[in-house]
């Protein structure tokens, strides 16, 4: 376990209200694609938040919970900024928003399964999140460069934690090989998702990261750690994707309902 | 390091008497000081201290599941977030006193063992559930509230790593307390129904979390020693006096009544007079029969059995990478 396990972060909670407050309305399009960014973000802190007091030991309790609480800052920053655009909270586009309005990448909807299948789907997402971000960091808009400048130092923590488990389970035991390859397989098929232009991201030009411009990357960075754990980059099956456009595979509608349904119950509450 | 040679053996020391060791931990005990992993120390000493931190650090393991229940459904971003660390920094806690109770020779293995087999205890607060939002409240304000009340003392307790050890938990406490009183002020603050939630849930919270400080000193066996030890600094009484003290005026603050008719302020004492505790009902769920006993239990053996793959994992791999490193060496 690397020392990294044991590092406490206070979420980034100052972030998004300090956003708020300089009150810097994005244009439409901006906040559709910060929209993206945090829905991603948002969805998968929700997925790793079930982990906490459920995880294989006390430091991966502490770890996972690290990095779902960091995800949530990152969703929170991006959320609170895109939500400006049309005069909202975070609060309105996390809890008040259906199904087809959320924007996330098919991945990080994804069930937890077991601890595999979320290292999985944690080494892929940290990876494409952080070639996204280290590119973001210049963009011409200035509030999204300085998200992502905040995130990607956090999102190279991710990677690394993802890595060893990737290496730890690939090359531990012959059961732990065999879930770390199942997982894998699991997860794989929603790769391609996140590597597609559209008309949005490119009419923001320098102000977003076209993720087709990832993909290089991606695959020599991920293939170099399966490659040392001795694994192959699975192949066959691609899932259609369009969670970019609303639409969600049959596992979000459950998530999505857990999560908003207390603020659903008082819709005229503060909390 | 006497403390990390503890740390490696498989299982408890026995501790061989030495007049020179006693004389010392005596001196020790009497000037107030420290006692360090390397002094001597009575055995019974060691086996007080191991039972009472390794009971703490399970409290706080098993605590996490009550808040965990609202991780999920948590109703902003904000309180996710605030709730998400604040079960996080429990985890933290639960680490730090394992550490501590390692240091008195006990392996954190058997500990854990202890705990999921139903051996060890852990504090029955844990053991009532948590169904509505405001019990985030409640526990931060009134179970994290006695738990600073019980711990501040201990801060100074003679065992020098689990002083120092509470010294870092309590300052997270004390924000998982303004937290938690938070959450019920704006609850109490907020819509009717969000009021009477709040009002539901400390009614629901106020007599369990007076049953922390433990039975009335006249019931409380072991007091006097752990007195005598420099390890209990207040008995059970006199810190449920002073809790009851704290969270009679921030009831007020916060626009909540307590559910017992008898709080009166006592003009010739200069506390707050209160009303007898159902005693009965805390030894049912000491025992076993509270209403969450079994969830708890279950949930923390069904991730230590699932993880038990997860861990051998990490072992092999441990195991091969030094060998790869020897090998590396030897060439
Ligand atoms: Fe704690
Ligand atoms: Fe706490």
């Amino acid at each position: 376990m690397s020392d990294q396990s044991f590092r406490i972060s206070a979420g980034e909670a100052l972030t998004a209200e300090k956003i708020t407050e300089a009150g810097e309305k994005p244009s439409e399009a901006v906040a559709t694609y910060a929209v993206r960014l945090g829905d991603d973000a948002l969805i998968l802190a929700q997925r790793l938040g079930w982990w906490i007091a459920r995880a294989p030991e006390l430091e991966e309790d502490v770890a996972l919970g690290n990095i779902a609480l960091d995800q949530l800052g990152h969703a929170r920053s991006f959320l609170s900024y895109a939500a400006l655009a049309w005069g909202k909270t975070e609060d309105d586009l996390a809890y008040f928003r259906d199904e087809p309005e959320f924007t996330n990448l098919q991945i990080v909807e994804q069930p937890n399964g077991d601890f595999a299948a979320t290292i999985a789907r944690q080494f892929i997402v940290s990876y494409y999140q952080f070639e996204l971000y280290r590119r973001l960091v210049d963009s011409t808009n200035a509030t999204l460069a300085a998200i992502a400048a905040k995130a990607v130092k956090e999102v190279d923590y991710h990677r690394d934690h993802a890595t060893q488990w990737v290496l730890r389970l690939a090359l531990g035991t012959e059961e732990s090989r065999r879930r770390m390859i199942a997982g894998l397989g699991v997860m794989w098929p929603y790769v391609d998702e996140m590597f597609r232009d559209d008309d949005l991201v490119e009419s923001l030009g320098d102000a977003a990261v076209l993720p087709s411009s990832l993909r290089e990357d991606f695959d020599a960075v991920t293939g170099a750690v399966l490659a040392e754990a001795e694994l192959e980059v699975p192949e066959g099956f691609v899932a259609r994707g369009g969670g970019r456009e609303g639409i969600h595979t049959e596992f979000f509608g459950p998530l999505i309902a857990e999560m908003q349904v207390l603020a659903r119950a008082h819709p005229e509450a503060t909390w | 390091m006497a403390a990390s040679a503890n740390m490696a053996r498989n299982t408890e020391p026995e501790t061989v008497e030495d007049p020179d060791g006693r004389a010392r931990f005596d001196e020790l005990i009497a000037a107030d000081q420290r006692v360090e992993p390397t002094d001597w120390m009575p055995e019974a000493y060691r086996k007080t201290l191991v039972r009472q931190v390794s009971q703490h650090a399970h409290s706080e393991i098993i605590g996490m599941q009550p808040e965990g229940n609202w991780i999920t459904r948590a109703p902003s971003l904000k309180r996710k977030a605030i709730l998400m660390a604040k079960v996080q920094d429990e985890a933290g806690h639960g680490l730090y006193l394992y550490s501590a109770a390692q240091t008195l020779g006990t392996p954190r293995d058997k500990m854990t063992e202890d705990l999921i087999s139903g051996k060890a205890k852990y504090s029955s607060i844990f053991n009532y559930p948590t169904p509505t939002w405001a019990d985030m409240g409640s526990i931060g304000w009134l179970v994290d509230g006695a738990a600073i009340c019980n711990q501040v003392p201990l801060c100074r307790a003679s065992y020098g790593p689990y002083a120092r050890a509470m010294v870092r938990i309590c300052k997270e406490e004390s924000f998982h307390q303004r937290q938690g009183f938070e959450i019920l002020l704006h609850l109490s603050r907020g819509t009717k129904e969000q009021h009477a939630m709040a009002q539901e849930s400390v009614n629901r919270w106020y007599a369990p979390a007076l049953m922390m400080f433990g039975p009335p000193d006249a019931d409380s066996p072991n007091s006097a020693q752990s007195m005598a030890w420099n390890i209990k600094r207040f008995s059970n009484d006199e810190l449920r006096q002073r809790f009851v003290d704290m969270i009679v005026p921030q009831s007020e603050v916060l626009g909540l009544t307590l559910p017992d008719p008898d709080i009166k302020w006592n003009e010739e004492r200069g506390h707050y007079d209160f009303g007898e505790l159902d005693w009965d009902e805390f030894y049912e769920v000491l025992k076993g029969r509270g209403p969450a006993n079994a969830i708890r239990l279950e949930r923390r053996r069904t991730a230590h059995e699932e993880g038990a793959w997860v861990r051998e994992a990490a072992a092999a791999y441990a195991e091969r990478r030094r060998q790869q490193s020897e090998k590396a060496q030897a060439a």
